[in-house]
């Protein structure tokens, strides 16, 4: 990445509480853990997911299933992104039919990931609901999806990006601005 | 969005075995992985492939293969035509470009070919703008069985790497036994082949396999053997003098299992099976056979060929 600019917005700690509120309205709308079940969009809102499931756990001392879902293969755009997409497995080993699913994402942009991952979700059965957990919002929707559960909303410019590294897949965990040269 | 790409896929066509590298044999098997997932599922269809159109030019027999690309591109949404010899306009005299152009002209983007003369991809690459894959051509190539086979190997132990794979029967004859032994050697397996002398191509040595014309030799050590089907109808050629002999020399059974090879011997069969010739009947159906499972993978390595070479963008002008 050549002249990027990186400014960090959110800290290790930043993240940690942000998912522990979010667990906590997540639990306060659907009004405990029946039917719930936590589905993470790879590979980074995976491990989100996997993070708010244990919240969950915590504060309810319930276990929810947890899933993770692969989306390369639902995408319109394979033939324009630069990169080839490596196709990874969807990890859904529950029913869900019937449940109410938190769908979760690292960042929120034009909102074409999020209708993949809806139209994968529904091939897998029929849930009662599917709500949006993002950590960030960064704004410039081409679609009309909107989360239910937003970490920070981060009004950015279409030559911006938001990287969001989590400490299992990157490393270090934080989330960063970076303007010129991004490649969300 | 994602990071973890990697490499990147470059060809247009799948010919043989011989034109991949081990990279591309390794993210071919990768990708599997993920389209083998994909057919665990309630719904096993995903609408990568939509909008595209998928031709089955078999100019000659074959159940499972064609039944096998057929399934993958279903899997993945494209619209497949199929045209057999039989059934074609091959009967009327039309030349094989002539056909592939004309099908083409009704705008497909991949032809799947299997073809009795060897270079017959490689011909058709060159005069159709569509992706072609290689389904079988003569006794040169069957790109797609190696990879499957490579699959199945990678999936049962965990590597191909360092493994002493047998390949045993008529591997003058066996476009699969070629492709084997490339894809093998380009990911680091020790290859040993074994046959009958009448059926060991000239200068096989030179591929990197090691040859032995005793059973005994390519059971030992041997963590996978992949048997290849004994073609009866060469008999009368005069390659092999009568089935008894070669049952009794080559014919790999239970009991040669037991005295020369492991416990853990993987056995492959690329099919159709011969029972009671090559393969004895309770070794085909024993715990040692991995057969159904290479059938049930083929789907998904084929998925993941169709994947990767849809990624590419045709060529705008015809190529010649």
């Amino acid at each position: 990445m050549k002249d990027a600019k990186e400014s960090r917005v959110l800290s290790k700690d930043d993240v940690a509480r942000i998912l522990k509120r979010m667990s906590h309205e997540i639990l306060e709308k659907n009004q405990g853990v029946e039917n719930l079940a936590v589905i993470g969009i790879k590979s980074r809102g995976a491990f989100l997911a996997e993070r708010i499931a244990s919240n969950i756990e915590t504060l309810e001392k319930k276990k929810v299933p947890v899933g993770a879902i692969d989306i390369t293969l639902y995408r319109d755009d394979l033939t324009e992104v630069a990169e080839h997409p490596v196709v990874h497995s969807t990890e859904i080993s529950f029913d869900i039919t019937g449940m109410k699913i938190i769908l979760v994402d690292d960042v929120l942009y034009t909102g074409r990931t999020v209708r993949c991952a809806l139209s994968e979700l529904v091939d897998f059965g029929r849930p009662a609901s599917i709500q949006l957990a993002v950590l960030v919002d960064r704004g410039h929707r081409e679609l009309p999806i909107r989360p239910d559960y937003v970490g920070k909303n981060m009004p950015t410019g279409r030559d911006e990006s938001i990287e969001v590294r989590i400490d299992d897949f990157d490393g270090k965990e934080e989330v960063v601005l970076v303007k010129n040269g991004g490649d969300e | 969005m994602k990071r973890s790409g990697g490499e990147k896929w470059t060809k247009k066509h799948l010919l043989g075995i011989e034109d991949i590298s081990r990279e591309e044999i390794t993210m071919i098997l990768d990708q599997a992985k993920g389209f083998k997932e994909v057919l665990s599922r309630a719904i096993p269809k995903v609408p990568t492939l939509r909008g595209k159109t998928l031709v089955n030019l078999f100019c000659e027999p074959s159940t499972r293969t064609r039944a096998s690309f057929e399934l993958a591109a279903k899997r993945l949404s494209a619209d497949t035509l199929s045209i057999t010899a039989s059934s074609s306009s091959f009967l009327k005299g039309e030349s094989l470009r002539d056909t592939a152009r004309n099908i083409e002209a009704m705008h497909t983007d991949m032809i799947i070919i299997r073809h009795a003369s060897p270079g017959a991809a490689h011909f058709l690459s060159r005069c159709v703008r569509s992706s072609v894959i290689n389904a079988g051509d003569g006794a040169h190539e069957h790109p797609t069985q190696a990879l499957l086979d490579m699959f199945t190997i990678r999936e049962k132990l965990g590597r191909v790497e360092g493994l002493n794979v047998s390949i045993i029967g008529d591997i003058a004859h066996s476009r699969v036994a070629r492709s084997n032994i490339l894809a093998l050697v380009k990911l680091g397996a020790k290859v040993t082949v074994c046959g009958p002398k009448t059926m060991m191509p000239l200068e096989i040595e030179k591929t990197g396999a090691r040859v032995t014309y005793q059973l005994e030799e390519a059971l030992k050590k041997a963590d996978v053997l992949n048997i290849l089907r004994i073609q009866l109808e060469r008999q009368e050629k005069g390659i092999f003098p009568s089935t008894r002999e070669y049952i009794k020399s080559f014919g790999v059974n239970r009991e040669k299992l037991k005295r020369y090879a492991g416990k853990k011997t993987v056995i492959m069969h690329p099919g159709p099976i011969n029972r009671g010739i090559e393969l004895s009947q309770d070794v085909a159906d024993s715990e040692h056979s991995v057969i159904l499972e290479q059938v049930t993978n083929g789907v998904a390595v084929r998925m993941a060929v169709m994947f990767l070479l849809s990624q590419i963008k045709s060529v705008p002008e015809r190529a010649r």
